[in-house]
């Protein structure tokens, strides 16, 4: 089963995130910022990452960039979802090495198009 | 609304469009005509229709067939389809049409994602195919939908079905809360109100066409005259796309299906070439 971790300050959204990848098979793990993020990927790199943008500690793109220099840093997927919206952060994202992008509010059908877009289901 | 009504609504919307209103589709016209009979000033739904029925108002027939008629679409839809055309189509016509000209027509584009997402292909197979153009015609009988497709504007909800981030990032532009597609992709399209019941010899001659997930609304009939009108625009050697839902097979001959090429058709010659099929 392939694991996925959901990066979110927001229960709620992890929550709903949570319930939208069990249907896809996926077995979730939840971090609730950037740093709690990077330490269970030390642990353990999942196969995908569903990961805010804004939040506190350590946001979102920081964690990108510390997570690819890890050991084994550049195998999950990382899909972005947040409310950032504009071309600026969408650019800067993919630079970092996000291969897909959500912008909120999203549903269960754009996060299984967009999941199915980098080929993880 | 009474059962005069409804007749009266299934008979319009098939002469106009061919839509078949099947049994039992109080909900859905409910749910469709509502938003219309409140924009309208009508205090019900079952008045706007008695008034299609007494009045036979040209502008009011046509903002509810408008209502009735399906729009759902989005980029890149079943994928199949775009993926075959990159795959096979593509090459096999760029070989034969010596001057690169690709003629392509969608034939109920709605609001536009089929003929921009196939226009956003051909850019991204640009290297493979530098000598290709694509004429794209895209057409439909919703005025509202064209004149969205021709915006070329999507709401953040519509860029995010089907389109990968990438292509999203190279082709829109953010515009307040929407985005908008280049205006070399818009202008590389041809938008046009056409009606398939109508005589389609106007459209002219076709390479490629795509018509999708239109026919389930026909009856056989309709269905048979819109793919025979279809026969005689289409090359010799061109394709058609249909729905992953729907088949010639048991409606007509002058298509036969591609082998293991789902949803994709190709002329029949034997057919054609058969003038008493016209008696059928």
């Amino acid at each position: 089963m392939k694991t996925c971790l959901v990066v979110d300050d927001s229960r709620v959204i992890r929550k709903v995130a949570r319930r939208i990848l069990e249907n896809l098979q996926f077995e979730v793990i939840e971090a609730n910022d950037g740093l709690e993020a990077l330490n269970s990927c030390k642990e353990k790199m999942p196969s995908a990452i569903l990961l805010d943008w804004n939040m506190p500690v350590m946001d979102g793109i920081t964690f990108l960039r510390q997570l690819r220099k890890e050991d084994g840093g550049k195998a999950p997927v990382v899909v972005f979802c947040t409310t950032e919206n504009d071309l600026a952060h969408i650019t800067e994202a993919l630079t970092e090495g996000a291969s897909e992008y959500i912008m909120k509010p999203f549903d269960g059908e754009i996060l299984e198009a967009k999941f199915s877009e980098v080929g993880l289901i | 609304m009474t059962n005069e009504d409804i007749d009266h609504l299934a008979t319009m919307l098939k002469a106009r469009s061919g839509l078949i209103l099947g049994s039992d589709k109080t909900y859905l016209i409910e749910s469709r005509l509502a938003p219309v009979a409140r924009r309208e000033g009508f205090a019900s739904v079952s008045a706007l229709l008695a008034s299609l029925r007494t009045k036979r108002d040209e502008k009011l027939m046509t903002v509810v067939t408008d209502a009735m008629t399906t729009n759902e679409t989005f980029f890149f839809r079943d994928k199949v389809p775009f993926d075959q055309f990159k795959s096979d189509v593509l090459p096999a016509l760029s070989k034969t049409r010596m001057n690169g000209d690709i003629k392509i027509w969608c034939a109920a584009c709605s609001t536009g994602q089929e003929p921009y997402s196939l226009a956003m292909l051909m850019d991204e197979a640009r290297i493979q195919f530098p000598r290709v153009n694509l004429d794209i015609l895209a057409t439909d009988i919703s005025d509202r939908c064209l004149e969205k497709a021709q915006s070329g504007l999507y709401t953040q909800f519509e860029v995010q079905r089907g389109l990968p981030i990438t292509m999203m990032v190279k082709n829109f532009e953010k515009v307040d809360e929407m985005w908008r597609i280049s205006p070399k992709l818009r202008q590389s399209i041809r938008f046009k109100k056409v009606n398939l019941l109508d005589d389609l010899r106007m459209v002219g001659r076709q390479d490629v066409i795509y018509c999708r997930n239109v026919l389930i609304y026909f009856d056989l009939e309709t269905k048979k005259k819109v793919l025979e009108q279809m026969a005689t625009l289409l090359a010799d050697d061109g394709y058609l796309f249909l729905g992953a839902a729907e088949t010639v097979l048991g409606i007509t001959d002058v298509f036969k299906p591609m082998q293991g090429m789902r949803g994709l058709y190709v002329k029949n010659q034997v057919a054609q070439s058969t003038p008493l099929r016209k008696l059928a």
